[in-house]
């Protein structure tokens, strides 16, 4: 081999592994679908990549139940990703209880200071930051405006739970289906049962009934909100066939207009159109978002919201330029973008100002006025107590189980763990 | 006799001596592989079974007994084996039958047997899950072919799926609709595997279509019949991808089937510890069916 041989192979070998050497790579793992996030997400890596040469930041997508199941499996391997999606709440406290999450309070020193508190502090546990939020999410009821005019139900009128009721029944009597529900995947019924128990027990039943107090679960506002839910239930308010009907099947329904409210997070407004049988759904104009009523007697205010708290966690291994890009995700001009494309409701205080669509606007400002915020009963207090919430609340409803046996069903789920 | 008995003895005798030698070359990978992939992940299932865990770290929590005991009583995973006692059962009263029938109607020589026979194996073709789904729309009660029909009768639409009495018949018509067409080939194989001669000659006795089909084709079927039942009951037992789509087990948990029990009520419930508990009882189930159903029933096989 001459030495011109030699000099090239040695240049290529040093082509091939210089690079290799520099390059942190960052794996971000998701579950979103949404394009509009995606999109946002991938720029806002690519513009990282392009400022901080040798990183590689790279947003990976895991459908939805593919994620939670594999997830425990892949942290404690090699492949484990280094940031990682979560709805905080139980899972969350188990994964930093068996020590796969990362201590970043040091890290991330001030940088949360200009996120919305509620949210940066559903990332903490045992009051260390563990992750950083990107989304909050309100729970609403959506409704026809048209339909709501044809039965001649006014919406500024329905302030509390028997407001409601009359609503459900002037709207049945006009031969429209007052509510839509994905009752056959359970979880989108433990809306109607956790808005329930936060109207009547206020901002501490949660709290109280995970430490035990008065009988844990079994106490009287849970009871009572089972009792709320099944004098919904008896009124038939729901679509024929609800107890089969899939989430996004209940989207289109709703989109197609084939029933006046339906309870659910901010998303519906993305999914309505895409899944209702001409692809066009309601025009934006043509929906109101109202607030869970009040329950008289209740210690719960209209103004406490319940919904989704997404952010991103950190892997133990993780490099500091993990956590350098969770402060540059957090920017303002991003959550601004986040805002004014409608993709989520970023948690940047302020980023309200920038929406243009006036429905996720009306959410946006609910949540930065809320007086105080709860997460989906079913994260909050992970999936082996979540999950019989959402099973009971559909039982419930349905008038297939008392709500004295469900309450106890969820207490009995809650000392098994 | 006695020499024909030697040159069949003599080879089998050399093959021993190269028999060692294979084993030795053969089994260490196949017994690294079932014993990595197949003894020890049982044997783990097991431990995790003594276990509340929740699939973070290592299973700390024992509880010896509890998860065993959690399921006795426990009136979902109750219905769960009575529905997979329903599939079974009409695995092996209807669908075997049915497929018997079928075959001896595409066996034979006639027009267009083929086209039936390809008709009739397309649902097993088909993915469990898309069979799932495309029911689930089939029966919806306001656009499926259940509005259809109740339509044309002039009846209030009917929701099967969510008709907590009748639902799991949903899952048994996917389930004979799906596979009676693999059943129908595995009897289509075998009678095509009796000697014609037997039945041309019972013919010319005089024998009619139901005694040579009573006396000559089922007995020669027999071996045929015996495997399909392990199968359908095997199968039943693992039960799970038409279930997901169909019903998600519910409504109010009337559909499950053992295993979508485990993954329902176990695995997305991170309850690692009970799921491990119901395999193992899952797993016991299948082995002492297999090696019963083996020993008594094929033993003749």
């Amino acid at each position: 081999m001459s030495l011109r041989h030699l000099a090239f192979a040695a240049a290529c070998l040093a082509a091939l592994t210089a690079p290799a050497f520099a390059e942190t790579n960052i794996t971000v793992l998701h579950v979103s679908e949404n394009p509009t996030q995606k999109a946002l997400w991938n720029k806002i890596a690519a513009d990282y990549n392009a400022e901080h040469k040798g990183v590689n930041v790279q947003f990976k997508y895991l459908e939805n139940e593919a994620f939670k199941a594999k997830l425990p499996t892949m942290l404690q391997s090699d492949d484990r990703p280094e940031l990682f999606y979560s709805w905080s709440g139980g899972v969350m406290q188990a994964q930093a209880k068996a020590g796969f999450l990362k201590d970043i309070t040091a890290d991330i020193g001030s940088a949360e200071s200009a996120l919305s508190p509620i949210a940066v502090d559903a990332f903490k546990v045992d009051g260390k930051v563990v992750g950083v939020p990107f989304e909050v999410g309100e729970v609403a009821f959506y409704y026809n405006r048209k339909l709501f005019e044809k039965a001649g139900v006014k919406a500024e009128d329905i302030k509390s739970w028997d407001d409601f009721l009359g609503a459900v029944k002037k709207l049945k009597a006009a031969g429209i289906t007052p509510i839509v529900v994905g009752a056959g995947e359970k979880w989108p019924m433990h809306f109607y049962y956790s808005y329930l128990v936060m109207r009547i027990g206020g901002e501490h039943a949660l709290a109280d009934a995970k430490a035990g107090k008065d009988g844990g679960f079994k106490n009287a506002t849970f009871v009572e909100a089972g009792k709320r839910l099944r004098e919904l239930g008896a009124l038939e308010p729901f679509q024929p066939g609800y107890l089969s009907t899939k989430h996004t099947e209940s989207a289109g329904m709703f989109g197609d207009g084939k029933a006046a409210m339906d309870l659910m997070g901010q998303w519906l407004l993305g999914m309505q159109a895409p899944n209702s049988t001409s692809g066009k759904g309601l025009p934006e104009e043509n929906i109101g978002i109202l607030s869970f009523p009040i329950v008289p007697g209740g210690k719960g205010q209209a103004t406490e919201t319940l919904g989704g708290i997404n952010g991103w966690l950190v892997g133990k291994s993780a490099p500091p330029q993990a956590i350098d890009f969770l402060k540059f995700f957090s920017q303002a001009k991003y959550a601004q973008e986040a805002a004014a494309t409608a993709a989520y409701i970023p948690v940047v205080k302020g980023a309200e100002a920038s929406f243009t669509n006036p429905l996720m606007k009306r959410l946006a400002d609910d949540l930065a006025a809320t007086t105080y915020h709860q997460n989906y009963f079913d994260q909050d207090l992970g999936p082996a107590v979540g999950r019989v919430i959402n099973d009971v609340s559909v039982a419930v409803a349905a008038g297939e189980m008392t709500p004295e046996a469900a309450a106890a069903a969820i207490q009995d789920a809650a000392e098994q763990q | 006799m006695s020499a024909i008995q030697t040159t069949y003895v003599e080879p089998a005798r050399r093959m021993s001596a190269n028999g060692w030698a294979a084993v030795v070359i053969f089994l260490p990978p196949a017994l690294l592989l079932f014993t990595v992939f197949v003894a020890l992940p049982i044997a783990q299932a097991a431990w995790f079974g003594f276990f509340n865990w929740d699939g973070y770290g290592r299973p700390e929590k024992f509880i010896g007994l509890k998860n065993y005991g959690y399921l006795i009583g426990n009136a979902t995973f109750n219905r769960s084996l009575v529905n997979n006692g329903l599939v079974i059962a009409v695995s092996i009263l209807v669908q075997q039958p049915v497929a018997l029938a079928a075959a001896l109607m595409v066996a034979g020589r006639i027009a267009g047997a083929a086209w039936f026979r390809m008709i009739f194996f397309l649902p097993y073709v088909l993915a469990d899950v898309a069979a799932g789904l495309i029911w689930h729309f089939m029966f919806d009660g306001s656009y499926g072919l259940s509005s259809v029909i109740t339509g044309a009768l002039g009846l209030p639409p009917y929701y099967l799926l969510a008709d907590k009495t009748w639902a799991f018949s949903a899952v048994l018509i996917v389930i004979l609709w799906k596979y009676f067409g693999f059943y129908t080939m595995l009897y289509v194989a075998g009678l095509q595997g009796i000697d014609r001669s037997l039945l041309e000659a019972a013919e010319m006795d005089g024998a009619t279509a139901l005694q040579r089909f009573w006396h000559i084709t089922l007995p020669l079927l027999g071996p045929m019949i015996r495997l399909s039942i392990f199968f359908s009951v095997v199968g039943s037992l693992q039960l799970f991808d038409i279930i997901v789509p169909l019903t998600s087990g519910g409504p109010f948990e009337t559909t499950n089937t053992m295993v979508s029990y485990l993954y329902y009520f176990g695995i997305t419930r991170m309850r690692f510890g009970y799921s491990s508990a119901v395999g193992i009882v899952l797993f016991v189930t299948c082995v002492a069916f297999a090696f019963g159903y083996r020993r008594i029933v094929m033993r003749d096989d």
